[in-house]
């Protein structure tokens, strides 16, 4: 992609170098892959707890007279069914269907915050501008002056139970409120992208490497570990939580990628509506479908599927040996005929064709809190 | 950090190193490579033999993250496999230069251009910065 000097880092730069991270680069941004490894710390995470700098990621405020009717033209949910301290997961999409980003919007009561994908910040952003017009509402990218952090793991509560005031660590299951940790104000929610129970903190960018040290030295007694990107993405892929880029792009539309669940027709109209209920009605042609490798070898993002009789049927969107099943895994768009639970077909590594098996999604069933 | 580079083997600049023996060899990959690779979980180790021109792809090492194809810097013919490599391919992590090693060759005639262990570490210092 760019140059390797003209990465972006995030408040905690140091930090990871100073740990010992590998850094690379994701999605414009210089960022730390692993620290002790991606096995250990994919454990620490389902074990124990993982903290992780995620202040890549994009943040957008909406606040205004109009921000509801806004954000309900801009997404497919329901924006209205998330009540002021909750949260939900939410696509916008362009006309035809198919997804521009897939983002978590936050109801604080007096605003909404937007969370979206580094790599696609300035494109959801002029999205977001251009849509907004006609609308009495405030859109302001405050991804630069945001610090953002991921507890996540069975431990994490625990620990936030012991830094924060206590309303914080008894949030419910996608919960957002504002509060104090370590002494720093900080916005924090009941969400995660691990499968596991957790939260995401949002602070001051000035404050987020004290909030970092603080959390780290804190936890270590039970186990907490930084965690980099690495970890991240096998932690979401257990899960089949999608990945933009790869499970989702501005090709795929939420009905073939099984968000479905994501896309309220019935809310009124929003951007997308027309083509999306048609796709509905006619039925998809293919179906993001999770597949275990029978055969020796691992699949990888954009492996060609190829049918039993060798006709290539469709790609990878991502594989890799999972650190918790112990199974060689992956995921990928194949006809809806070969999408259900059995079906065979394969997967070519390195030129060699290689027997998959499609299981059930997800493969790690999450572990929230009810 | 710096990586081990044992004086007498050659290496290439796709991180495999070489001990040739007469006219065999055995081949692996470089404590940086092992390094920069993370746990290997997977290696794809080919038919006993094969034959591969210099610079062919003789199989792969993967971690979680990532699948990384594997060279021969020299043409050659299989001749063995390390076996232990299927069920505990950790050891290229542990002993990249030792109980990590991952194939044996018959050379073919013409040995190609390798680096001394002395290029090789400058090499790898340039890459690295």
């Amino acid at each position: 992609m760019s140059d390797r000097g003209e990465l972006r880092r995030t408040p905690l730069y140091e930090r990871h170098l100073a740990l010992g991270a590998r850094m690379v680069e994701f999605g414009g941004w210089e960022m730390p892959v692993q620290y002790s490894g991606i096995i250990d710390e994919h454990r620490a995470v389902r074990e124990a707890a993982g903290l992780f700098d995620i202040s890549h990621m994009g943040e957008v405020e909406v606040r205004g007279p109009d921000a509801l009717p806004f954000l309900q033209r801009l997404v497919t949910y329901d924006v209205a069914a998330i009540p002021p301290g909750q949260s939900n997961y939410a696509l916008m999409c362009l006309p035809n269907g198919g997804i521009i980003d897939d983002t978590f919007i936050y109801n604080l009561g007096d605003s909404f915050l937007i969370v979206i994908n580094a790599a696609n910040t300035t494109k959801d952003v002029a999205w977001m501008h251009e849509c907004a017009k006609g609308f009495d509402v405030v859109v302001t990218d405050v991804s630069e002056r945001t610090g953002m952090l991921a507890l996540q793991g069975p431990a994490a509560e625990a620990l936030l139970t012991r830094v924060a005031d206590a309303d914080l660590a008894a949030l419910p299951f996608h919960g957002v409120a504002r509060g104090v940790v370590t002494g720093i104000p900080a916005i924090v929610a009941r969400t995660g992208y691990t499968g596991e129970d957790g939260f995401e903190l949002f602070v001051a960018a000035e404050d987020a490497a004290r909030l970092w040290d603080e959390l780290l030295d804190a936890g270590r007694d039970a186990g907490l570990k930084p965690c980099g990107l690495g970890a991240r993405d096998s932690l979401r892929f257990e899960a089949c939580l999608a990945l933009y880029g790869h499970e989702i792009t501005e090709e795929t539309n939420p009905y073939e990628a099984r968000l479905g669940w994501v896309v309220k027709l019935d809310k009124g109209d929003f951007i997308g509506r027309e083509a999306l209920q048609r796709i509905k009605q006619e039925g998809v042609q293919r179906r993001l479908t999770g597949f275990e490798m029978v055969g020796r070898g691992i699949a990888r993002g954009d492996y060609e599927i190829r049918d039993l009789d060798g006709a290539p049927i469709g790609r990878v969107t991502s594989g890799m040996p999972s650190p918790t099943l112990g199974k060689n895994l992956g995921m990928g768009y194949v006809p809806v005929a070969l999408s259900t639970e059995g079906s065979e077909f394969e997967i070519v590594v390195r030129d060699r064709p290689v027997r998959a098996r499609a299981v059930k999604m997800p493969f790690y069933r999450p572990r929230y809190k009810k | 950090m710096a990586f081990a580079t044992p004086a007498e083997l050659q290496y290439s600049k796709t991180h495999e190193w070489i001990r040739i023996e007469g006219d065999e060899a055995t081949v692996g990959i470089t404590d940086y490579a092992q390094d920069a690779l993370g746990d290997v979980v997977y290696v794809d180790l080919p038919q006993v033999g094969t034959r591969f021109e210099a610079d062919g792809v003789f199989g792969a090492v993967e971690s979680v993250k990532a699948a990384s194809d594997l060279y021969l810097p020299v043409a050659g013919e299989i001749i063995a496999v390390n076996e232990a490599l299927i069920n505990t391919p950790e050891l290229i992590n542990k002993d990249p230069y030792g109980e990590g090693w991952i194939v044996k060759i018959r050379v073919a005639p013409g040995v190609g251009a390798l680096m001394s262990a002395e290029a090789y570490a400058a090499f790898v210092d340039s890459i690295k910065h």
